[in-house]
């Protein structure tokens, strides 16, 4: 199963990476083979076979919406790496002008 | 013999009998971190040893006074660095998480406080999770107690290799796709992997939502059950976590497999293991045959799709747990970004490893659009005939069993290039996360190049009784005939 370099660079776009050319090719070549192996479930029969992660969940493990205890603004903000004492600092977003 | 070196069966007798003190236990392993953990790297943070020092003081005074919180009182225990300690630095083995500390226990950190446990700190890891062999953390590879030129299996190689050098008796690992049992049969000791949403997942930091679970490594048996049964139990802060009331693992302990019916895959027994594996889980099984057990072929023919499935649903929902670390409001951050978009993408990069980066393209590939019934909903599909075999196979036996790996622990380098070769590591253990299953890796003798070989047992949903039970009779005539495989002097 063969991934385009262009492939690449948009999946790569969606996951926030960036890469550079040598490690756009290396990639394009690991995913190929490994989205080759897994052509093997091709093999299986999957008619009207339901996907099955819901069936781990617990049932009715929804609470109140009510506010409990939390972290205070100073434990929240402690690890961050730049902040203006109460807010998360970050580069701007908005196009300029 | 050195406390360290008992296993826990023996260091709990000989605290409760007065023959051994928390503080002389914990001496003896932090005495023998230092002396084996600049070669092994099982851990990447130790605490201060006079505040551990003071808490293992703080046991003995409880057990001199004829209290005490119970079996894991005073003694030293290893936590994943994927496991939140309050208050201990915390990576994933990962340089983006460099400099965090967590302001809250885990759910199952709290409950081993709340018995006493005293927690050494926090072990190697591949990053993430990510990995079979430990060699894909940021901060260096860990190294198998056995032979530091091999590797000590992964993902939770640190907790695996602490525990078989003797640097602490218990610890807790998490496991996705085998990470806990599969470095425990490659160091030789136990590992248990709990059913789905045993133990709560408040405080693990997630690789894989429906498949992740926290998971203890002893140097027996009774270590793990122990362990076990202290963290799991329903938790509110864990929505998929169990309701069900969690049994005394430790009396399952007691009783025989009489009567037991064990299965062997037959998909399984042709090929991908290598002869001495075989040989050793063969063994194993005419031990539990000689104690009453009966052996059995069933057919699972699914099991075989495990990594393929595994390989898609693994890293789909890795691709979208890891969406959070963007250096906005923990860990690492890129300096000189310019814009928010160029924050997120220079962070990623420079903090993510290689096999991290892979696994995220992965997966997203996998969810985007246009690929994602094809892939992502192919495999959750795939991933039911695998939880029905397991079901069908539980009619007919008690408990399926099996080599934990296909082969011994390799030698550091040498599936590095091959990320593919490293996936199949976990040929054996990934159907039971897929299944959400319950299984327990328990050593039974070694293979041919002398490193340890791992006996599979898994049992139904919420089975861990059984299990136990059987890993524990196993146990007991593996000691006897001395085919226990014990690294440091001792029984």
């Amino acid at each position: 199963m063969a991934v385009t370099r262009d492939e690449v660079a948009r999946v790569a776009g969606l996951a926030k990476l960036a890469l550079s050319d040598d490690e756009t090719e290396a990639l394009r070549q690991e995913l190929s083979r490994i989205l080759e192996y897994v052509e093997k479930l091709r093999e299986l029969d999957l008619a009207g076979v339901d996907p099955s992660s819901r069936a781990l969940a617990a049932e009715g493990a929804a609470r109140d919406d009510g506010v409990g205890a939390m972290l205070d603004r100073d434990e929240a903000l402690a690890n961050a790496p730049d902040t203006d004492g109460r807010h998360f600092r970050v580069p701007g977003f908005l196009p300029e002008g | 013999m050195e406390p360290c070196d008992l296993t826990f069966s023996d260091a709990r007798r000989a605290l409760d009998g007065g023959k051994l003190s928390s503080l002389d236990l914990l001496d003896s392993c932090l005495s023998r971190i230092g002396q084996a953990d600049p070669d092994l790297s099982a851990f990447l943070f130790v605490a201060d040893h006079e505040a551990l020092r003071s808490e293992a003081a703080d046991a003995d005074e409880r057990r001199a006074r004829g209290g005490g919180l119970g079996p894991l009182d005073g003694i030293p225990v290893g936590v994943k660095d994927n496991i939140s300690v309050a208050g201990m630095p915390l990576t994933c083995g990962s340089r983006i998480l460099e400099g965090y500390v967590p302001p809250f226990d885990a759910t199952a950190v709290a409950r081993l406080r709340g018995g006493g446990a005293i927690i050494v700190g926090k072990t190697n890891m591949d990053e993430f999770a990510m990995g079979s062999s430990n060699e894909h953390s940021a901060f260096g590879p860990a190294r198998n107690p056995w032979d530091p030129g091999r590797v000590p299996g992964g993902s939770s190689g640190g907790s695996a290799a602490a525990v078989a050098a003797g640097m602490c008796p218990l610890a807790l690992g998490s496991d996705t796709g085998g990470s806990v049992r599969q470095p425990a049969g490659l160091c030789g000791v136990v590992g248990l992997k709990p059913s789905y949403g045993r133990v709560s997942r408040y405080g693990l930091v997630a690789f894989a939502s429906s498949l992740d679970q926290i998971g203890a490594l002893a140097s027996d048996v009774e270590g793990a059950a122990v362990m076990t049964r202290t963290i799991a139990g329903h938790d509110p802060r864990d929505s998929t976590s169990l309701a069900e009331r969690v049994p005394d693992y430790e009396r399952a302990l007691l009783s025989p497999p009489v009567r037991l019916r064990l299965g062997v895959p037959r998909e399984l027994s042709s090929g991908g293991a290598s002869p001495d594996v075989v040989a050793a889980v063969d063994a194993a099984l005419e031990v539990l045959a000689s104690l009453g057990a009966e052996i059995v072929e069933i057919s699972t023919p699914h099991l075989g799709y495990g990594v393929a499935i595994y390989a898609l649903v693994a890293n789909a929902e890795a691709s979208s747990n890891l969406a959070r670390y963007d250096g906005v409001g923990y860990g690492a951050r890129a300096g000189g970004a310019g814009d928010l978009d160029a924050l997120y993408s220079g962070t990623r990069s420079e903090g993510f490893g290689s096999e991290v980066r892979r696994r995220i393209m992965l997966g997203t590939y996998a969810l985007s659009a246009g690929y994602y019934d094809e892939y992502y909903l192919t495999a959750e599909r795939a991933r039911s005939l695998v939880a029905a075999d397991f079901e069908r196979a539980f009619r007919e036996v008690d408990a399926v069993v099996g080599p934990t790996s296909p082969t011994t622990a390799f030698p550091l380098g040498e599936r590095l290039r091959d990320p593919l070769a490293m996936y199949l590591a976990d040929a054996y253990t990934v159907p039971a996360n897929l299944a959400g299953v319950a299984a327990i890796s328990v050593p039974c003798g070694l293979g041919a190049d002398g490193m340890p070989v791992g006996l599979q047992i898994t049992a139904p949903r919420s089975g861990e009784a059984t299990m136990v039970a059987v890993a524990g009779a196993y146990e007991r005539e593996a000691v006897r005939a001395g085919v226990r495989p014990r690294l440091a002097g001792g029984p």
